[in-house]
């Protein structure tokens, strides 16, 4: 609560803003070692390639973080990615795909968007509707999602050769990643309705305290569903990115682990696991410091395993940093 | 008669602000001594310095004949302090047993627990206050009351010296308020001493042997209960003369004025489960009814009905003539609104603004495409920070940084903001520091008088009988009497309840 005067010395108060912005000061230690110790770092290839990467965690994240702000948390957005990804390619390489090629692209694009959109709402309306706790409601789509998308590719990796789709991941608008610049679109979008809109004020009341929320006439069931349908929308559309990426869509790996990274980024940027705060811009801070540690580890040699400790490492510090925060 | 407690000139601050500056109370063996102050006095500060959760800046501390430095919950209870909270710190899904032996357990070959001694010692302990209930059944399964006795019995098992009771009656009905005094005058009688922090002050007079009274961080007065008076309790909490409060009037409410206007609503015959199964009342324009009884007697369910909460099961309500909305929101949308007696479980939102929480149920009307209109919204809040006098540093601030009446008075704005033909108030003044309490108990009179329509729940008689036109008395989820003002006094609604009482008993 109150902090007694002795330690309201300088170095209380370093401590202080240290921690209030832990996320952009670890940040800005990444950047320096990065600098210092990593071979062509500061280089426009590595931004582009970090750019490319940490889109969809952002993406994730954000959605993410809608979900957790009302007290919830969603298992199966690395699932509908890969179901997202699965599809794609299935419709724009099929024989309508290939009879009508911009019909094509356009369908393999809506086509998955609606599948994961309907995943959120069973995600929502499970939550919601049934009241099932969200760890398990999510638990779902989280085991037989991917389960879906291998039945639908056999399990086999689909490699492709469609210019079109996979401007979605290796266009660039004024030499900077297109799926950079639609995270930036979709922040602002959000940002704006968390803030500014009625939908935004109740996802936090409901996060803050949703008995309450209800008995001052929030329409809790509505806005329930509507944050996990974002979620399963941006987790859709970040499994397109992934597939357009690497213009191949590979069910098994496609947003594997996902759901972690997207929950560390938003706890990272700031967001409250109980609810009520939903930081946009934090959840997008996390997932740049996740992505550039990763990074980091790989171009400086250090095993894949090792970087999963690292990520470990981080979500812990983040964690503690949020319990001083209250205290 | 010898002291078992003596804090003495305590100090202590938070982050400049002194909480505690000078503060001191004496308890002697065996006795039950009161702590009363309204909100903000250092009440609570003053028990968390007592168990170690806050360390003391200054002043001394004698335990039981020793100095004690007290630096630590740990410490408090290994002195012998046990501190029975509100909110209790138990395992609602463990036995009674588990929960009464916890980290005593009887052990058998060192590693299991011995259930049958286990559940023995439990009775055994829970027979010294005649509690006789299935020690096996998850403690859960029993009532607040219940669950209250239980911690009460776990401390004195561990051999507690001192009990402290922070509002232990407030969620209890009058049966169970009954038990739990003869528990405390049982602790009494073993030489246990017991710190008594209580709101109503009628129950101190009852149970309690010496007051101290604190005020602004300070003691301002030690006195012996038998020896005093309620008004001069109230004078010493204030820091006012008795004289000027008895001219006041203890409330701010005038009943029995209005004139019977249209009638805004009707429920007939309404039930919505076992504690709510018949339920009578008419409310006018300009009218203030009263729903009276004990706790459990089916007031809050009959608000919930009335407010669309809770389904019902049997019966009708109307609004202006047409049937009522079945949903909170609906029900706002219509012109009603809802205090909530529990202000922090269904009222507010701690971690949103003044603001925000203020203006939580008017958001669709101040929507203008699913946009929030920033600027009406600033003005209004300012409006009602003024009209009511909340004490905030500005809008921002986050609600639960604002003490109790001031919460309350937030939530009472953000009713008043929808400016609702109906308001339901569940217990508007609980909890809330007696002047907070006045100029609340003014505000509902203004609405009122404007030609509104109030159904207003209270567990203080007097606030009840001075404040309503009329009073439908509850017994058990059912009507049993309405009684009408001007004539009402406390005797005749203690009657009304007392009747019944007999009459079922």
């Amino acid at each position: 609560m109150s902090i007694p005067h002795a330690e309201q010395s300088t170095a209380g108060s370093i401590m202080k803003m240290v921690r209030a912005n832990g996320g952009l000061v670890a940040l800005v230690v990444i950047l320096a070692f990065n600098v210092i110790f990593t071979p062509n770092f500061l280089q426009l290839q590595t931004l582009f390639v970090n750019i490319s990467q940490v889109a969809t965690i952002a993406i994730v994240a954000m959605g993410m973080t809608l979900v957790i702000a009302t007290g919830g948390i969603d298992l199966s957005v690395g699932a509908v990615m890969a179901l997202a990804g699965a599809l794609a390619p299935l419709i724009f390489q099929s024989q309508f795909g290939i009879d009508y090629p911009a019909l094509g692209v356009a369908t393999a694009i809506v086509i998955p968007m609606l599948v994961a959109l309907a995943c959120g709402l069973f995600n929502g309306l499970m939550v919601a509707k049934l009241h099932v706790q969200p760890i398990i409601a999510t638990l779902i789509l989280f085991i037989s999602g991917r389960g879906v998308a291998q039945v639908l590719t056999n399990g086999n990796l689909q490699t492709f050769n469609n210019p079109a789709f996979s401007y979605l991941g290796t266009g660039k608008i004024l030499g900077l990643p297109f799926q950079g610049w639609l995270t930036v679109v979709i922040a602002v979008i959000l940002f704006f309705v968390i803030s500014r809109t009625i939908f935004g004020r109740y996802v936090l009341a409901i996060g803050g305290n949703e008995r309450a929320a209800q008995l001052a006439g929030g329409p809790v069931l509505r806005v329930k569903v509507g944050v996990y349908v974002i979620c399963g929308g941006l987790a859709g559309l970040a499994g397109l990115i992934v597939v357009a990426i690497n213009s191949a869509s590979d069910a098994a790996r496609n947003g594997n682990l996902m759901e972690l990274d997207a929950i560390a980024a938003a706890v990272v940027g700031g967001a409250l696991l109980q609810g009520g705060r939903a930081p946009i811009f934090g959840a997008i801070l996390g997932a740049v410091i996740i992505q550039l540690v990763k990074y980091t580890l790989l171009a400086n040699g250090v095993a894949d395993e090792v970087a999963l400790i690292a990520k470990a490492a981080i979500i812990l510090i983040a964690v503690y940093m949020q319990q001083a925060r209250k205290e | 008669m010898a002291l078992l407690l003596e804090m003495n000139a305590i100090q202590k601050s938070f982050g400049g602000v002194p909480a505690l500056s000078g503060a001191s109370i004496e308890i002697a063996q065996g006795e039950v001594h009161a702590l009363i102050g309204q909100n903000g006095a250092g009440k609570s500060t003053m028990i968390k310095v007592l168990t170690g959760v806050y360390t003391r800046d200054g002043g001394t501390i004698q335990f039981n004949g020793a100095q004690s430095l007290l630096n630590s919950p740990r410490e408090a209870q290994a002195a012998g302090i046990a501190t029975i909270y509100q909110e209790l710190n138990l395992v609602p899904l463990r036995s009674v047993t588990e929960n009464v032996i916890m980290g005593y357990e009887p052990k058998r070959f060192g590693a299991f627990i011995n259930w049958r001694e286990a559940h023995r010692r439990t009775r055994a302990i829970l027979d010294r206050f005649g509690i006789d209930i299935d020690v096996r059944m998850p403690l859960g399964s029993y009532s607040t009351a219940i669950q209250q006795l239980v911690a009460i019995a776990r401390a004195v098992s561990l051999d507690a010296k001192l009990v402290i009771m922070d509002e232990p009656t407030s969620s209890l009905d009058a049966s169970e308020v009954k038990t739990l005094f003869g528990v405390v005058r049982g602790l009494r009688d073993a030489g246990v001493s017991v710190l008594y922090v209580s709101h109503f002050l009628d129950e101190l007079f009852e149970i309690c042997d010496r007051v101290t009274t604190m005020r602004d961080g300070e003691t301002v007065d030690v006195a012996t209960l038998s020896k005093t008076t309620k008004l001069d309790l109230i004078a010493g909490m204030l820091g006012r003369d008795t004289r000027e409060i008895a001219q006041a009037g203890r409330t701010e409410f005038g009943g029995g004025s209005a004139k019977e206007g249209e009638v805004l609503m009707t429920a007939t015959d309404v039930a919505t489960g076992p504690r709510l199964s018949k339920f009578d009342m008419t409310l006018h324009k300009g009218e203030v009814v009263g729903l009276g009884g004990l706790l459990g007697a089916g007031r809050t369910e009959a608000a919930r009905a009335l407010f669309g909460v809770d389904a019902i099961s049997r019966g009708h309500v109307t609004l202006k003539g047409a049937t009522a909305p079945c949903k909170p929101a609906e029900a706002i949308a219509a012109g009603l609104g809802y205090l909530t007696e529990d202000r922090k479980a269904e009222g507010i939102i701690p971690d949103m603004s003044v603001r925000e929480n203020m203006t939580l149920a008017l958001l669709p009307k101040m929507t203008k495409r699913g946009q929030i209109d920033r600027a009406a919204e600033r003005k209004i809040v300012q409006h009602y920070i003024d009209a009511l006098g909340i004490k905030t540093a500005n809008m921002e601030q986050p609600i639960r940084e604002l003490s109790g009446g001031n919460q309350q008075k937030v939530l009472l704005a953000r009713w008043l903001a929808i400016e609702p033909e109906i308001l339901i108030l569940d217990e508007p003044t609980r909890g809330v520091d007696v002047g907070a309490k006045r100029e609340i108990q003014l505000i509902i009179r203004e609405y009122v008088d404007r030609g509104f329509g109030v159904v207003l729940i209270s567990s203080e008689f007097e606030e009840l009988v001075e404040g309503a036109d009329r009073i439908v008395v509850l017994n058990e989820g059912r009507c049993i009497a309405e009684l009408k003002n001007p004539g009402i006094t406390e005797d005749k609604l203690v009657q009304a309840l007392a009747h019944i009482e007999k009459v079922t008993a």
